[in-house]
C-alpha cells in the first residue's frame, strides 16, 4: 500500500510540474492544485499507514494502544488542506483577471513587467536610414 | 509575562479584523492601520529588553508542554527581527498616508499590511515547523493580496508568476516537513534538532530534507538561482509596498535559513556549508552585475535586494559565532537602508513621475533633503565608513578571514565595490545631472512621506555611528546561534 501511495504521490509532483511549465495559465493553476494534493498525499504517506486503527481511547483505558493511527498528521493535512483551498481559488481568480487584462492566456503574452529592449544605438539607426 | 510572546501576533491580527470589519468607512482604515503598527512596535521592543536582559523564551501555547503542544520561542534573533519588523512596518503605513487611493482603502490596504506584520512576526516566534509553514502562508497570502491591490495589468502579471513560484516554494517546504515528521514524529523545533544530531541512520535521510528546506528558503529569500520571480514582481508594486516586501519577505526566508540550518541540520555541516558558501558566493555577484545591466531605479534597487541576500547567507556559510551575529547585523542594517532605498525611489517617482534614470535629473539641486537621505542610504548599502553598511560588511569581511576563507572576503568587497558602482549611477543620474529639456513635472509630496525617509537616514547614520551598541544585542544573537543546546534547554528544559 506505501508502495503504491508513494507512486501516486510522485505521479501526482511529475504531472504538476509538467502542468506548471505549460504555457496556458488554466494548466499553470491546475498544475498548482495537484502538486499542493501530491504533498497531502506525501504527509499522509511518510507519516506511516495505519488500518483500522483509529486514535480513540478506549473505555477504561488511560492512553492510545500502541500501534494506532497518528492524528497528527491529519490535522496538519486538514491545515494543508485549507491553505491550498484558499491560495488556489486566489490563484484562479488572479489567472482569471490575468486573462481579461491581458487578452490572452498565454504565460509567454506577460510581458508588461519586463524591462523595455535596450535602446537602439545611433550606429543601428544610421544602418536602417 | 510569558504572554508577551504572543503580543506581536495577536496585535496586527486585532488592527486586520478592525480594518476588516470597518472597510466601509476609509477614513478609519490608516488610524486602525497606524495604531496596529505601533502597537506591534512598543510589544517588540518590550519583547527584545526582556530577551536581552532576562535569555531566551518560550510561551507553550494552550499550557501544552513543549515536545507536544505548539511553542512560541524568542531568542535574541527572533526578538531583534520582530523589533525591525514593527519598525518597518510602522514607517510603511506611515509612509502610505494620503498616498492610498480610495479604492485601495476600500479592498484593505491597510488591514493586509497587519496581516502581512502578523504572517512575518509569527514566522520570527515560531517554535514549530509546521507553524513556521503557517505564518510563512500567512505572509505569502497577504503579500498576494498586496501585490495586485489596485489592478493594474502588470500587477497581475507580476502577481501570477511570482503567486506560481512562490506556491512551489511552498510545497517543496511541505513535503520537507512531512517527510521529517515521518522520520522523527515531531514537530517542534527544538526536539527535531535533538532527533536528527541522535540517531545517525536518520541524519542521513535528515541531509536529503535539509536540502528540500535550503530549495524552499532559498527561494523565499531568493537566492542564486533562485530568484527570477524577484526583479520580475517587486517593482510594480506601489512604493510603500515594495518597501515593505524588499525589507521583509526576504529576509523571512534568510531567518529560516539561519533557524533550521543553525538548530536542526547540523548533522551534515561540512557538505551543507559548502553548498551555502557557493550559492551565497553566486547570489552576491549575479545580484550585483543584474543591477549593473538596468537604468530603472526600482529595478536596480530589486537586484541589489539578492545581492545584499548573499552577504547574510554568507554568515550561515561561515558560521562561527561573529559571522552569525554579522548576518543578523547585516540583516538590520540592509532592512533599514533597502527599505528607505525604496520610500526615496517612492518619492523621486511622485515628484518627477519616473523610475527611469534616463528621465530624471536635477535633484540634487531641486531638494536637497531628498538627495542627502538617498546619499545616506545609499553609501550606506555599498558599505562606505561611517555607515551602518560599513561596520555590517567589517563584521563579515572579519569573520570570513578570521576562518580562513579568503575567497569570500575577496567577493564581499568586490562586489561592495560594485554596490558602490550601481549607487552611483544613480546618484548621478537622477540627482546630480541636469533634468533632461521638459521633463520637469512637479508633484507633491506630503510630510508623512518625509518622515519615515527622515528616520530610516537616521537610523542609518545611528547604526554606523553607534556600531559598538548595536553590535552588542548581534553579538548576543549569534553566541545563541552558535550554542543551539542553549536552544533546545529553554524549550525542552520543562518537560524534562
Amino acid at each position: 500500500m506505501e508502495l503504491l501511495l508513494a507512486v501516486t504521490v510522485g505521479w501526482l509532483y511529475a504531472c504538476g510540474l509538467y502542468l506548471l511549465l505549460r504555457r496556458t495559465l488554466a494548466q499553470v493553476v491546475i498544475g498548482l492544485a495537484l502538486l499542493t494534493n501530491g504533498t497531502n498525499l506525501l504527509i499522509f504517506t511518510a507519516a506511516g499507514l495505519v488500518r483500522g486503527e483509529p486514535p480513540l481511547i478506549g473505555g477504561g483505558e488511560t492512553a492510545l494502544r500502541a500501534g494506532t493511527a497518528d492524528p497528527l498528521p491529519q490535522a496538519m493535512i486538514l491545515t494543508a488542506i485549507v491553505i491550498g483551498f484558499a491560495i488556489q481559488a486566489f490563484a484562479m481568480v488572479l489567472a482569471y483577471r490575468v486573462y481579461r487584462s491581458v487578452g490572452s492566456d498565454d504565460i509567454d503574452a506577460l510581458t508588461t513587467t519586463e524591462p523595455p529592449p535596450p535602446p537602439v544605438t545611433v550606429q543601428a539607426e544610421e544602418a536602417d536610414g | 509575562m510569558s504572554l508577551l510572546l504572543a503580543l506581536p501576533v495577536v496585535l496586527p491580527l486585532a488592527a486586520a479584523v478592525a480594518g476588516m470589519l470597518t472597510l466601509g468607512r476609509p477614513r478609519w482604515q490608516a488610524p486602525i492601520g497606524l495604531a496596529g503598527s505601533a502597537a506591534l512596535l512598543a510589544a517588540a521592543a518590550a519583547l527584545l529588553t526582556w530577551t536581552w536582559r532576562e535569555g531566551i523564551h518560550v510561551l507553550e501555547v494552550g499550557g501544552w508542554p513543549a515536545p507536544f503542544g505548539i511553542v512560541l520561542v524568542a531568542d535574541m534573533l527572533s526578538a531583534v527581527m520582530v523589533t525591525v519588523t514593527g519598525a518597518v512596518g510602522l514607517a510603511a503605513t506611515v509612509y502610505s498616508f494620503r498616498v492610498v487611493d480610495d479604492g485601495r482603502l476600500r479592498a484593505g490596504y491597510y488591514a493586509f499590511i497587519q496581516v502581512l506584520l502578523m504572517g512575518v512576526s509569527g514566522a520570527f516566534l515560531a517554535g514549530d515547523i509546521f507553524n513556521l509553514y503557517v505564518w510563512f502562508e500567512v505572509m505569502l497570502m497577504a503579500s498576494f493580496v498586496l501585490l495586485v491591490i489596485g489592478g493594474e495589468r502588470p500587477q497581475f502579471e507580476a502577481g501570477m508568476k511570482y503567486v506560481a513560484l512562490n506556491l512551489v516554494g511552498s510545497v517543496m517546504f511541505l513535503s520537507g516537513i512531512g517527510l521529517l515528521y515521518g522520520a522523527t514524529g515531531t514537530l517542534n523545533m527544538a526536539d527535531l534538532a535533538v532527533r536528527v544530531a541522535a540517531d545517525s541512520a536518520e541524519a542521513r535521510y535528515a541531509t536529503v530534507v535539509a536540502m528540500l528546506f535550503l530549495v524552499a528558503f532559498g527561494l523565499k529569500a531568493a537566492v542564486f538561482p533562485l530568484y527570477s520571480w524577484l526583479p520580475a514582481s517587486y517593482h510594480v508594486a506601489p512604493a510603500p509596498v515594495a518597501a515593505l516586501f524588499a525589507g521583509l519577505l526576504t529576509k523571512v526566508g534568510v531567518y529560516a535559513l539561519l533557524r533550521v540550518f543553525t538548530l536542526i541540520f547540523t548533522q551534515d555541516a561540512g557538505y551543507t556549508r559548502e553548498l551555502l558558501f557557493w550559492i551565497s558566493a553566486a547570489t552576491m555577484v549575479s545580484g550585483v552585475l543584474g543591477a549593473a545591466a538596468h537604468q530603472d531605479m526600482k529595478r536596480i534597487l530589486s537586484f541589489h535586494i539578492i545581492s545584499q541576500i548573499g552577504y547574510m547567507t554568507m554568515g550561515l556559510a561561515l558560521a562561527t559565532p561573529l559571522a552569525l551575529g554579522g548576518a543578523l547585523f547585516y540583516m538590520v542594517h540592509n532592512i533599514i537602508a533597502k527599505t528607505n532605498l525604496f520610500f526615496i525611489a517612492g518619492v523621486v517617482r511622485r515628484l518627477r513621475g519616473s523610475y527611469e534614470l534616463r528621465e530624471l535629473g536635477g535633484l540634487a539641486r531641486a531638494h536637497p533633503w531628498l538627495a542627502a537621505t538617498f546619499f545616506v542610504s545609499a553609501m550606506s548599502l555599498a558599505g562606505v565608513p561611517p555607515l551602518s553598511g560599513f561596520f555590517a560588511k567589517f563584521i563579515m569581511v572579519r569573520a570570513a578571514i578570521e576562518t580562513r576563507e579568503y575567497a569570500a572576503a575577496g567577493v564581499m568587497l568586490g562586489v561592495g565595490l560594485l554596490t558602490l558602482f550601481s549607487m552611483v549611477k544613480i546618484w548621478t543620474e537622477a540627482f546630480l545631472k541636469p533634468a533632461p529639456a521638459g521633463a520637469v513635472s512637479e508633484g507633491v509630496v506630503g510630510a508623512p512621506s518625509w518622515v519615515p525617509v527622515l528616520a530610516f537616514a537616521a537610523l542609518a547614520i545611528a547604526m554606523g555611528v553607534g556600531a559598538e551598541w548595536w553590535w552588542r544585542p548581534m553579538a548576543m544573537a549569534g553566541e545563541q546561534l552558535f550554542d543551539r543546546q542553549g536552544y533546545i534547554d529553554a524549550v525542552l528544559g520543562g518537560a524534562r
